[in-house]
């Protein structure tokens, strides 16, 4: 099965909201460029009923290159995580369609 | 930021939407996004990151309250895996180190 992907969120909203083309894109682009800015600015996204994207900040740990064995260090980073609210948990956790 | 700071915030941009028109557009997003994963389906945002599911073998586990062993079948949780654009921006401001 093809992903799904902005342009399939797009053509939803156009179908099924009836918003022109234009605007359905430059929503769909909006609103994960909105997250994205949240984040950049250090602050937490919480989106009921499907799940939160939290800040982590990580310290500089030893790292090491994968092909030549090299020490490198890690430097220190903040990540985003995604922590899924209970009702998409509750929602995905009995699939059975194989794959 | 909530859904409703999301909605009001894209809003802002899109002053010739009305604002229902834009809730309603937030809504269907999280909606379809919901529904990919229920059925299996990879989610994948450009710049922004990608979503799929994970498997968690069954297990073992207690009753808080009782103690009682209690066997947990196997599932399925949401992944999301941050995409490069994403993790540059967040990453951007130096991280202090203690």
């Amino acid at each position: 099965m093809a992903a799904l992907t902005k342009a399939d969120l797009a053509e939803m909203l156009y179908q099924e909201l009836g918003l022109n083309k234009r605007e359905a894109k430059e929503i769909v682009e909006a609103f994960f460029e909105e997250i994205r800015r949240a984040l950049e600015n250090d602050e937490q996204v919480k989106l009921s009923g499907f799940g939160n994207f939290d800040l982590r900040e990580k310290r500089s740990r030893p790292g090491r290159n994968p092909k030549t064995g090299e020490e490198i260090p890690i430097s220190a980073r903040r990540v985003v995580t995604f922590r899924p609210g209970q009702k998409l948990k509750a929602r995905v956790e009995s699939y059975a369609g194989g794959e | 930021m909530t859904k409703s700071e999301l909605i009001e915030r894209i809003a802002r941009q899109q002053e010739q939407l009305p604002a229902r028109d834009v809730e309603a557009a937030v809504k269907m997003i999280l909606e379809r996004m919901t529904q990919a994963l229920v059925r299996n389906q990879r989610i994948e945002i450009r710049g922004f990151g990608s979503f799929t599911l994970h498997y968690r073998g069954p297990r073992v586990g207690r009753n808080p309250k009782t103690g009682e062993r209690v066997e947990l079948p196997g599932k399925y949780v949401p992944h999301f895996k941050p995409g490069k654009d994403l993790r540059e921006r967040v990453n951007a401001r130096p991280v202090r180190e203690d």
